[in-house]
């Protein structure tokens, strides 16, 4: 072994150790737990286990609250990337304008939600939407609108908690497509504006075309980041009002540790990986498709 | 040109009003934590304070003698609680991954790309399907409810590592080459040069570790039970269950949540940024 071997090796071993140890070995026991009947009471006494084979997943396909967090799941991701994704787009087309000033100082604040704790921002919100003292019912009250119960009635509460999640996480992407939009081809942009095209041709024909990939991507990601709502339920709604906001993870936490059904809430955590690995098998295609892999 | 000049002006509304509202619930936030005790509680909502109180981070962080026993929110416990944890885990995972990434980048050793392939590979598996198995093992070695148990599972920096090998990959070769023609070994090449190349992109990483420890709260919330090793955001949920409709209180406890971190981000943005958009190896 050469000398530059032995440093590398010193380099790289511990936190590969430490990557076997917490996130290697315990992803490989996650699936072999997932065929267990782990429950609280091999959790006392090793003994009590039994290996169910896929009695799990077959069980979770006759659990109505599990289909019931994964079509709120869907529902989250169906509305929120739309308005995630949107609202990013919007702020930096906004950002983006040549004729803005003290652009640093826009993006720190826009983008400053990004940081802060959901928990504690979760907080704020679930004040913020409060029926009676919300600020937001009383602004609602100014254009006429009657008093939303927001996260007390069944049809509101995922809009609800959208409102705060795009207010939370929009600055992230908004970073990413200014980035993006700066990389439009300038002569391009002047071309079309010299032929007269009006604004809105030369945002569906230069503009769009050229951060549409950036765009497809992060819609992706965000399917991702959505499918593993957790915080925002737990503090906001704890899954309700009548399991309207109880999503996969929820779900699974609750399965897991308050029933310490541990291997009904393995299944669940793989069919979570499932549905993110096929998410990622699309983000690799459309990364294939325009050449960046 | 005036219309120019219109145009202009209404675009910076629209960004200076956008930013107000984004702002908004923060500084709503800030304004109702200063509240006398109930004024947030009123119809029509009120906006600006009465008059300026700390009573609410009195209450909340003062330890207070009741009926002959000690109270408190445990406000202040948890943010040394978190402090310890998010700096800990920040320098641990420093320590562990810089290394690690400079030696996938620039030090030749056998199973080096299998190894790589491994780690971009295992991006895709979330956090959460480790959770469970991990909690069990942790439980046998006694390592709940410690701070090495949220401490851990922060380590595994893939991420981290990747990031730093992008960044050490555009090292020239030959600057390292002639510090080995010279004599000199590999860890001091390591500390005397290319560390002090890696600074700023050590800087975003560091960040980047302290808010996603400090804002954790999925794992601390599985691995915690003791409330004395709480950490702030288990802490405030665990408030805001009993004291949902105290307003004042809950938004003095979200800004001392989140003020530490707007406080340490202001002044590093850029650092934390330039990183989101450098990594090409984003999760």
């Amino acid at each position: 072994m050469t000398r530059q071997e032995r440093t590398a090796w010193g380099f790289v071993l511990p936190v590969l150790a430490i990557i076997l140890f917490v996130f290697a070995l315990p992803t490989v026991l996650a699936l072999a737990l997932s065929v267990t009947d782990y429950s609280i009471y091999a959790l006392a006494d090793w003994g009590a286990l039994r290996f169910v084979g896929l009695g799990n997943f077959t069980d979770l396909l006759t659990t109505p609250l599990f289909w019931r967090a994964l079509g709120n799941t869907a529902l989250f991701a169906l509305l929120g990337v739309p308005m995630a994704v949107g609202t990013s787009l919007a702020a930096a087309l906004l950002l983006h304008d040549a004729s803005v000033r003290w652009k640093p100082l826009w993006r720190v604040l826009l983008f400053a939600p990004y940081v802060t704790s959901v928990v504690a921002t979760a907080v704020v919100w679930r004040f913020l939407l409060n029926t009676r003292f919300g600020l937001l019912n009383h602004a609602l009250g100014w254009v006429g609108v009657p008093p939303v119960d927001w996260l007390g009635d069944p049809h509101a509460s995922i809009p609800a908690i959208l409102l705060f999640v795009t207010w939370k996480i929009f600055g992230y992407n908004m970073i990413v497509f200014t980035a993006a939009l700066s990389a439009v081809p300038h002569d391009l942009m002047e071309a079309a504006r010299l032929d007269g095209a009006s604004r809105w041709t030369r945002f569906r024909h230069v503009t769009l075309p050229a951060i549409g990939p950036t765009l497809l991507l992060a819609a992706v990601m965000s399917v991702a980041g959505f499918l593993q709502i957790f915080a925002e339920p737990y503090v906001m709604t704890l899954g309700g009002p009548a399991q309207s906001t109880t999503t996969v993870l929820y779900f699974m936490f609750d399965e897991g540790f308050k029933w310490w059904n541990l291997g009904q809430a393995s299944a669940v955590a793989f069919i979570l990986f499932l549905m993110i690995l096929a998410l990622t098998l699309v983000q690799a295609r459309i990364g294939r498709r325009y050449e960046w892999l | 040109m005036t219309r120019r000049r219109w145009r202009a002006i209404a675009t910076n509304a629209a960004v200076a009003a956008a930013t107000l509202l984004t702002a908004a619930p923060l500084l709503w936030m800030v304004l109702v934590s200063f509240m006398p005790r109930g004024e947030s509680s009123r119809f029509p909502p009120r906006l600006w304070p009465s008059r300026w109180s700390w009573e609410n981070y009195h209450e909340l962080l003062a330890r207070r003698l009741i009926d002959g026993a000690w109270f408190d929110y445990r406000i202040v416990p948890a943010l040394w609680n978190s402090l310890a944890v998010a700096g800990l885990s920040t320098l641990l995972g420093l320590l562990l991954t810089v290394p690690a990434g400079y030696a996938f980048a620039k030090l030749r050793f056998r199973g080096r790309e299998r190894l790589l392939q491994l780690l971009v590979g295992a991006l895709v598996v979330p956090g959460q399907v480790a959770m469970l198995p991990l909690f069990l093992i942790f439980k046998e070695l006694g390592l709940v409810n410690s701070y090495a148990g949220v401490i851990l599972p922060s380590l595994a920096g893939i991420f981290a590592i990747l990031f730093v090998r992008q960044a050490a990959l555009s090292i020239p070769d030959e600057m390292l080459d002639a510090a080995r023609l010279d004599g000199a070994s590999e860890r001091r090449i390591f500390a005397q040069i290319v560390l002090p190349l890696l600074a700023p992109i050590t800087v975003t990483l560091a960040l980047f570790m302290f808010l996603g420890s400090w804002n954790d709260f999925l794992w601390p919330l599985i691995v915690l039970a003791d409330q004395h090793l709480y950490t702030l955001p288990v802490a405030v949920a665990a408030i805001s269950r009993e004291h949902a409709a105290d307003g004042e209180l809950m938004m003095a406890a979200a800004v001392v949540t989140t003020l530490p971190v707007l406080i340490l981000f202001v002044p590093l943005q850029r650092y934390y940024i330039s990183g989101l958009l450098g990594g090409s190896v984003k999760g």
